[in-house]
C-alpha cells in the first residue's frame, strides 16, 4: 500500500532487532539473562544484575494484566488509529512491556484487567505485538 | 580533597525576554538578549561573562552566545542533557565551576523559539539516532510519541491509587493561572481560569486534559552565578545557593521509567531533595514557597511527596487546603509557572525562585520568605536547588 500512511517503525539494531524478528513470527519475546536467568524488559546488551553480556530470548504465554493505561486522543499521527489507548501490561513472567489495548472500548480499559497478546498486522505487512481484553473477539 | 558548596555561590542577576508564541526573531537573538539582560540585572557588564552553561537541547552555542554578547574569555562552558531536566543542573555546573576557580561570572540560559520553531510537545521522531533512538523506539512504534502521553501512564496511576480526582490537577491549573493574573509577563495574564472550564477542556492523553499541560512559548532565560561575595557587592540582593543537586535512580529512563516496581513516586526527585536538603542542612519544615516543575498539573502534587512536604498520597490533600496559593503552607509557581507564565524548559521557574528570595514576586507571599525550592523536569533525571536569602 505505496503511499499510505504508516507507524513510525523502530529502528533495528544489535539490542532490539531480535525481538521485533520474534514479533514477525507473530511471538512476544522476554530477553533472559544467561548468566542469572534473570528476564529484562525493554532489552539491553548487558544484564544489570550479573553484568553478563550472553542473553537468548523466551516466549511469553502472553497472558497479563493492566497496570496502567491512557487513552489519546490529541495530537493525531498518521500511521496510528484514534482514540489509541496505551497499556502498561504487567506480564505473567513477571517483566512488563508498553503496548497496545485493540477491540475495546476506551471506556472499558481499567486497571488490573486480564490481557492477552494478539498480533497485528499494518497494511504494509508490520507486524506487531498489541493485547485485547481476555476473552474478548474480533 | 572534598567541600560543601553550601553558600559558597550565588544568583546575581536574572534575565528574560518578552515571551511569545512567536518571537520573530532568531533563537540566539532571545539567547543574548536574556544574557545580556542577566548581566544588566546583577550590574556587571557582559564582557565580564567567563562561563556559560545551557542544555543539550538548546540550539545556541556557547561561542556564539559569547560573541554575541562581547563576553571575553570563556574558561568555562558545559551542557546538561535530559529536557528540562537540566534546569537545576546548570546552576550546579555553574556553582562547581565558581567554587573551584574556573570562573568568576556564569551564565546559565535557555533560549527556544518552543512555539514558532521546534515544539517540544511535538515530541520525538524517527530523526534522533543512538541509544536514545532505540529507547523511544519502543514507544514510537505504538503511537506514544509525545511528553503527554508518557506522563499520563504515571499520573493515571499515581491518580487510581490515591484518589487523585481531576478537581485535584485542576486545583494545581488554577492557582497557578491565579497567580499569572498578578504578572504581565506570563500568557495566563488576563486569561482567568475556573474550575467548570478546566473540567469542561478537551481531553488529550487521560487523564490529562488542555489546561494540564505546560505552555510552548518563545523566549529565553538567563540566570547568573558568581561567587556569594562577589555577589554581595553587586547591585542586587543575593539569592545564597544553599543546596543544589542533580539525581537519576536506579530504572531511570528518559520520560518512561515504567518498568520499576512501583510507579506511583518520583525517586529521582526524592533523591536529588534528600540530597540538597543534607547540602543547605534544611529540612522540607524551612521551605517557605516553591516552584516545584509544572510540565504537566499531576507532576507538582506527587512531588509534594517527593519533597517530603507530606506523605504518600496526601499531595492532594495539600492542594485540597490550599498549600500553593499565596496564603497557603507553601506558594508555588509564583509566576504562574510553566503552565501559566511561559515554557521555558524551567529557567523561568529558577528566575522565579530568585524574586521570591529578594521578595519582588507578583505573586509574592505575605509571609517572610526565607528559602525557595526549585525542582528540574518530572520523570527524567533531575535536580533540585535551595535559594536562601542572604
Ligand atoms: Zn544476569
Amino acid at each position: 500500500m505505496a503511499g499510505q500512511p504508516s507507524r513510525i517503525k523502530p529502528p533495528l539494531g544489535p539490542d532490539n532487532a531480535w525481538w521485533w524478528e520474534m514479533a514477525a513470527e507473530d511471538k512476544l519475546g522476554i530477553q533472559r539473562c544467561r548468566g542469572c536467568k534473570t528476564l529484562r524488559h525493554p532489552p539491553q546488551p548487558m544484564c544489570g544484575e550479573c553484568r553478563s553480556l550472553e542473553w537468548d530470548a523466551v516466549e511469553a504465554s502472553g497472558r497479563g494484566t493492566i497496570c496502567s493505561f491512557t487513552v489519546l486522543t490529541h495530537p493525531q499521527f498518521p500511521g496510528y488509529d484514534y482514540p489509541l489507548v496505551i497499556v502498561l501490561v504487567d506480564l505473567e513472567e513477571g517483566t512488563r512491556v508498553t503496548s497496545q489495548l485493540v477491540q475495546c472500548d476506551p471506556q472499558e480499559v481499567d486497571f488490573g484487567l486480564p490481557v492477552e497478546m494478539v498480533i497485528h498486522t499494518d497494511p504494509d505487512g508490520f507486524k506487531l505485538p498489541v493485547f485485547r481484553l481476555t476473552g474478548a473477539t474480533a | 580533597m572534598t567541600f560543601s558548596l553550601k553558600d559558597q555561590a550565588a544568583i546575581a542577576g536574572i534575565g528574560v525576554t518578552p515571551f511569545s508564541k512567536s518571537s520573530g526573531v532568531s533563537e540566539l537573538s532571545l539567547a543574548a538578549q536574556c544574557v545580556v539582560a542577566a548581566c544588566d540585572d546583577a550590574g556587571i557588564s557582559p564582557g565580564d561573562i567567563d562561563g556559560l552553561v545551557s542544555y543539550t537541547l538548546d540550539h545556541n552555542e556557547e561561542v556564539d552566545v559569547a560573541r554575541a554578547v562581547g563576553a571575553r574569555d570563556l574558561t568555562f562552558f558545559s551542557r546538561v542533557h535530559y529536557g528540562g531536566g537540566a534546569a537545576v543542573g546548570t546552576i550546579l555546573q555553574a556553582v562547581m565551576a565558581v567554587a573551584s576557580g574556573q570562573a568568576e561570572n556564569v551564565v546559565c540560559y535557555r533560549a527556544m523559539n518552543g512555539r514558532s520553531g521546534k515544539r517540544m510537545g511535538q515530541g520525538v521522531s524517527g530523526q534522533i539516532i543512538t541509544s536514545s533512538y532505540i529507547h523511544y523506539s519502543w514507544y514510537m512504534a505504538y503511537g506514544m510519541l509525545v511528553p503527554g502521553s508518557w506522563i499520563a501512564m504515571i499520573a493515571n496511576k499515581y491518580m487510581h491509587e490515591y484518589g487523585v480526582t481531576r478537581e485535584d490537577l485542576g486545583r494545581v491549573a488554577i492557582s497557578q493561572r491565579n497567580y499569572a493574573q498578578q504578572n504581565p509577563r506570563a500568557y495566563g495574564y488576563g486569561k482567568p481560569l475556573d474550575m467548570e472550564t478546566y473540567l469542561a477542556s478537551d481531553p488529550i492523553a487521560s487523564p490529562l486534559c488542555l489546561y494540564d499541560f505546560c505552555q510552548e512559548t518563545d523566549g529565553g532565560c538567563a540566570i547568573l552565578v558568581t561567587s556569594a561575595d562577589r555577589a554581595r557587592s553587586l547591585q542586587r540582593k543575593p539569592a545564597i545557593i544553599r543546596g543544589v543537586s542533580q539525581a537519576s535512580t536506579r530504572g531511570q529512563e528518559e520520560m518512561t521509567s515504567f518498568y520499576r516496581e512501583e510507579l506511583t513516586s518520583l525517586p529521582e526527585m526524592q533523591l536529588a531533595g534528600e540530597r540538597a536538603y543534607a547540602m543547605a542542612g534544611l529540612g522540607p519544615d524551612d521551605i517557605d514557597a516553591a516552584c516545584l516543575y509544572d510540565a504537566f498539573t499531576s507532576e507538582v502534587i506527587m512531588q509534594l511527596e517527593s519533597f517530603g512536604f507530606c506523605g504518600p498520597g496526601e499531595g492532594k490533600d495539600m492542594v485540597r487546603d490550599g498549600a500553593l496559593d499565596r496564603d497557603g503552607r507553601l506558594p508555588n509557581n509564583t509566576h504562574g509557572g510553566l503552565i501559566s507564565e511561559a515554557y521555558i524548559h524551567g529557567m523561568n521557574n529558577i528566575a522565579e525562585g530568585v524574586r521570591l528570595v529578594r521578595g519582588e514576586s507578583t505573586g509574592q507571599p505575605d509571609k517572610a520568605v526565607e528559602h525557595v525550592l526549585v525542582s528540574s523536569g518530572v520523570g527524567v533525571p533531575t535536580g533540585a536547588l535551595i535559594l536562601g536569602r542572604d
